[in-house]
């Protein structure tokens, strides 16, 4: 079977600096994979590059057996959550319709097809009573569950999402994943989901990419957040404590913030 | 001195004919324009622009050139160095309010060194007293028509860039080539407006319109016909209600503009 996504011998680097070099990952469909790593180890960039707005220094990207391009229907982008500007004149219907032709060029007229579309996403993550409230007066909770509306709703093969669940708290983090769990399963979507906490997505988690110090592990959780891994990764001690079903990695400079958002 | 005189009005309409023309498509182009102004919150980006296409008109007017062509280029100069050098929100507005008095102060050293008639002078800084003629209304025409098509046609992925600009631009939308577009669209918008109603009082066209609307729907459909409608009322009721009193129209305009603002805050107010 052809994956949904290969890197093949992938490097991307600015100047001097490598965010990773000799990247090798295939991606088959329904796989969810996490991406996570130190601001700046280049987790947002592999996206970019898979997303075809970046260029690799060397390497290749395909996506269903094709060069990585930009504008590619078969990938769905969830966002950081964002608030948007109250006066936008858009309701939470008319979002959803963005994703399945707000690329389109050409005169504005909806077609009966794509209001099918909308009225089923709708449906399926639960935002009936949401749909004719203007996308600014929307919780970031709500705004999330539109976001992953808005990227399954044209069928893509691939989800891409950006720490999608920040700045949600911990009840609309879980809400949210399980939702993106649910919606991949029925669309057939692999997902990338790239995120400095993996707790809220962990019992979904088919396979980490863990990124550090321009190297990098890939395995499944259970190897790869492991103390000897991540020392080695990072070149210094590194703790992973298990806790509860949960997961903290202590003594990385960059994952301070763990000891807050954590240990509830 | 009267304020409203419609003692001769019926031989005064056929004077204003092109005026009324220009004010139809000018009403369109602003209240569609406007509604993108709004949530690309680029409401003083418009406002210095038209100080500069003010200036280009001025000079226009000092060295006998094409007017309409001066405020053209000032226009466009002013929308370029602001797409360019503005693209977060928070530089653009220090680069429009730099360019501003800048712009100004060259077309008032234009307007002084003219010595051609006073009323020209001031039709650019406050609007025409109903005085298009056919060359200009030519050029309102071609304006208007290239911004209307270009800003349909590029209606959805501009809408998707100015919500979420991420998220279109991975959708394939060439974010930052649509916004430079668009930034030309609206200094030609501008560039247009600023023929009737003056550079001082473009806002009135290109802001309050879709403002109101804003207040009174949340519709992507609504919203802009809405803002088109109250941009053309403005307009061509300025232009009617001034014509009897032989007053500048652009008073006239921005009171309507003003009022329908007004109103639909009120109407928003007892909605909720």
């Amino acid at each position: 079977m052809t994956p949904v996504l290969a890197i093949k011998n992938a490097s991307l680097a600015f100047g001097e600096r490598t965010l990773w070099s000799n990247l090798n990952l295939e991606i088959k469909p329904q796989e969810f994979i996490a991406v996570i790593g130190a601001n700046g180890s280049g987790k947002t960039t592999l996206l970019k590059a898979i997303l075809g707005q970046e260029k690799l220094s060397q390497g290749e990207i395909e996506i269903n057996g094709k060069a990585a391009r930009s504008g590619s229907t078969s990938i769905g982008y969830i966002p950081q959550h964002r608030t948007i500007d109250s006066s936008t004149p858009m309701r939470a219907k008319d979002m959803l319709r963005l994703g399945v032709d707000g690329h389109k060029f050409g005169f504005p007229f909806s077609s009966r097809e794509s209001n099918k579309k909308v009225q089923h996403i709708l449906g399926c993550v639960d935002a009936f009573d949401l749909a004719d409230k203007r996308v600014g007066e929307l919780s970031g909770g709500e705004l999330q569950r539109l976001r992953v509306g808005q990227a399954v709703i044209d069928e893509p093969d691939l989800i891409l999402a950006d720490e999608p669940l920040s700045a949600l708290d911990l009840a609309q983090q879980k809400v949210i994943a399980e939702l993106l769990d649910q919606e991949r399963r029925d669309h057939n979507a692999a997902v990338i989901f790239v995120t400095h906490d993996v707790n809220p997505i962990l019992s979904m988690v088919d396979r980490v990419l863990y990124l550090a110090n321009g190297k990098f592990r890939i395995g499944t959780p259970d190897e790869v957040l492991r103390s000897e891994v991540l020392s080695e990764l990072y070149g210094t001690p590194v703790d992973v404590v298990r806790n509860q079903g949960r997961i903290l990695v202590v003594g990385t400079q960059d994952h301070d913030h763990h000891d807050h958002e954590d240990w509830h | 001195m009267t304020l409203f005189d419609f003692s001769d009005y019926a031989e005064l309409i056929p004077l204003v004919q092109n005026s009324l023309i220009a004010g139809l498509l000018l009403g369109l182009v602003g209240g569609l324009i406007g509604v993108f102004v709004m949530t690309r919150d680029m409401s003083f980006a418009v406002h210095g622009i038209s100080e500069l296409s003010f200036a280009g008109a001025a000079f226009a007017l000092l060295l006998g050139f094409n007017v309409v062509g001066g405020s053209i280029v000032g226009s466009l100069v002013a929308a370029a160095i602001i797409g360019y050098l503005g693209a977060k929100a928070k530089d653009r507005n220090s680069i429009v309010a730099v360019l501003m008095p800048a712009g100004l102060g060259l077309g008032i050293l234009a307007l002084a060194l003219y010595e051609g008639r006073a009323a020209n002078k001031f039709g650019l800084l406050t609007g025409q007293i109903v005085a298009v003629d056919d060359p200009q209304l030519f050029w309102l025409i071609a304006i208007c028509s290239v911004v209307l098509v270009t800003l349909l046609v590029i209606w959805r992925p501009l809408t998707f860039a100015s919500v979420d600009v991420e998220v279109a631009a991975a959708r394939g939308v060439p974010t930052r080539a649509l916004s430079t577009v668009f930034m030309l669209l609206l200094g030609l918008a501008v560039a247009a407006s600023v023929q009737i109603v003056g550079a001082l009082l473009v806002l009135s066209l290109l802001v309050t319109p879709a403002a109101a609307a804003l207040r009174v729907s949340k519709s992507p459909v609504v919203t802009p016909v809405l803002s088109v409608a109250f941009a053309v009322t403005s307009v061509i009721g300025g232009i009617l209600l001034a014509l009897g009193a032989g007053l500048p129209i652009s008073p006239y305009v921005t009171t309507i503009s003003f009022l329908i603002y007004v109103i639909c805050r009120v109407i928003e107010k007892v909605k909720k």
